[in-house]
């Protein structure tokens, strides 16, 4: 346990490590949130355009 | 050989397929690579002779720096072939990597920052590299911009291209200029950690980040395109397959 | 069948008309230049009021008033034109577009960049520069002043038309004039000490040449974009 808690520490440079790492993963996953959004979107919207075309033939 | 499957590429329809299958074999051995080489980073490699542990910051900076340059390039490479060859397609790739460019910008910078306050003592130095990724950082963001404000599909897409042609061309410039203004000034510089010094069990972990970043960024960047594909398509009789085929093709990545 | 104009005609007349319309409107080709001495009246103010402290300053003063100031006029470049429709015809005209457009940038450095270089000179004695280095200053002024005005008016076509193009303007170009900030600085710097400078001159001098020869595309690639 001891072991763990030293590698947590960082050797005292902790406060630096794990900030970067878990900015670098929140980054990741916003991206991935932000690139699906977007897709989704894009669907919708080809989705509204189709239905418009459709009902105006 | 190549020029049919360019061609095929610049088709709407064959690039939303086979972009959506391509996505999931870039999107999980990116999370693999990822898990593996950040528990190898923090976990498995040595410390630092002269930094300690604090050094471990690499494996998240560096990778971040590469993206942010790469995509740029990308972008700019894209936009080229989109103004070229009057082709949506690239230009939905083009701007499918903006906002993935800027946020790894940023995160470079920021644990740039963060690396340099116990090494160095300070949050900010004007070194090169950093600077560098901020100037970068305003191209990123100045693109965005230009990108909002015109809402006109066709002509945002040509002169954002021209945009990002013109800042690449700038940014090897820019970075000459950086490191020539900063030898006169002989401010800090912390981020000489050549690769060539590193051993091979600090070097690979950070490898393999490289590679893990690279398949993400590709990844996510088709999740994009695939959508901007769509939104540039007035007509065309193969949206109704496409979107009705499949509603969420893009797969299930994660780090 | 009479030959096409010769370039040397294009440019002249298309520079002649330019300066004729900008000075018939008056004093205002003379805000840029008012608002360079309005910026670099601010760094004393802001910073510390004596010579040899300033001296420190005056480079970077310099530097970053002529850029601002040199912004500030972009926009009027290519305004009025786009919006009477006189781009249009110019780009449809038949004519090297990019050379039209090339004239209608030395017509902007003309009435930004000339009176800037004149004025230099009495700035920089107000900012401490020792008055034996000041000749040496212009120098670097010149070739940059020429360099900001190229890069300035690819941010000006990039951002042709748009509503709130003034400050995304700035945000485009401001990245790009790095180059030519830093080694401009560097070189006026090095004159205001009294020492040689021919090395950051040749680093200015080849952004300048990169720019001359490679804006003017650019300029004319997003002018076509944004007015067909």
């Amino acid at each position: 346990m001891s072991g763990f808690l030293t590698w947590l520490s960082m050797g005292k440079y902790a406060a630096y490590v794990w900030p970067s790492f878990g900015l670098t993963l929140l980054v990741v996953v916003l991206n991935i949130h932000w690139a699906r959004r977007s897709f989704r979107e894009a669907q919708a919207l080809a989705r509204r355009r189709l239905a418009m075309r459709r009902s105006e033939s | 050989m190549t020029w049919l499957w360019f061609n095929k590429l610049a088709s709407p329809p064959h690039f939303y397929r086979i972009a959506g299958r391509w996505i999931p074999w870039l999107a999980w051995p990116a999370a693999l690579l990822g898990i593996i080489g950040v528990v190898w980073g923090l976990a498995v490699a040595p410390g630092d002779y002269q930094q300690g542990e604090g050094y471990r910051i690499i494996y998240v900076h560096a990778p971040s720096a590469w993206l942010s340059t790469f995509t740029y390039t990308a972008m700019a490479v894209t936009a080229a072939i989109g103004l070229i060859w009057r082709m949506n397609v690239a230009h939905a790739v083009s701007a499918s990597c903006a906002t993935l460019g800027a946020s790894f910008t940023f995160v470079a910078l920021a644990t740039g920052s963060l690396w340099g306050k116990p090494m160095w003592g300070t949050w900010w130095e004007w070194d090169p590299r950093l600077t560098s990724e901020l100037l970068l950082l305003f191209l990123y963001l100045g693109y965005l911009g230009l990108r909002g404000a015109i809402e006109e599909q066709s002509r945002s897409d040509r002169v954002c291209a021209l945009l990002a042609i013109v800042g690449v061309v700038n940014v090897p410039i820019i970075y000459y200029s950086v490191e020539w203004w900063n030898s006169l000034h002989q401010a800090p510089s912390v981020m000489k950690f050549g690769k060539s010094s590193m051993p091979a069990s600090m070097l690979t972990p950070l490898l393999i980040m490289f590679a893990s970043g690279t398949l993400f960024a590709a990844a996510l960047v088709l999740v994009r395109a695939r959508g901007e594909v769509l939104r540039r398509e007035r007509a065309g009789n193969w949206i109704a397959a496409a979107i009705g085929a499949n509603a969420t093709a893009s797969g299930r990545e994660g780090e | 069948m009479t030959s096409p104009p010769s370039l040397g005609s294009l440019a002249r007349l298309q520079m002649a008309r330019d300066l004729r319309l900008a000075l018939r409107r008056g004093g205002e080709w003379l805000q840029p230049l008012l608002f360079f001495l309005v910026i670099t009246t601010l760094f004393p103010l802001t910073f510390d009021p004596q010579l040899s402290r300033l001296r420190d300053v005056a480079p970077a003063a310099l530097w970053v008033s002529a850029l601002l100031s040199s912004l500030l006029a972009l926009e009027l470049l290519f305004r009025d034109d786009a919006q009477d429709g006189t781009l249009e015809q110019m780009a449809v005209s038949g004519a090297p577009l990019a050379w039209l457009l090339l004239a209608k940038t030395a017509v902007h450095w003309l009435l930004t960049g000339v009176p800037l270089v004149l004025v230099a000179p009495v700035v920089a004695g107000a900012l401490g520069a020792p008055y034996a280095t000041i000749p040496a200053l212009l120098a670097p002024l010149v070739l940059g002043s020429i360099t900001l005005s190229l890069i300035g008016a690819i941010g000006a076509a990039l951002t042709l038309g748009l509503r709130r193009g003034g400050v995304l303007l700035g945000l485009l170009t401001l990245p790009l004039t790095v180059p030519v900030m830093i080694f401009g600085a560097r070189a006026s710097a090095l004159a205001i000490a009294g020492q040689p400078f021919v090395g950051p001159m040749y680093l200015l001098g080849a952004v300048a040449a990169l720019a001359l020869a490679l804006a003017p595309i650019a300029v004319a690639a997003a002018v076509r974009i944004n007015v067909e």
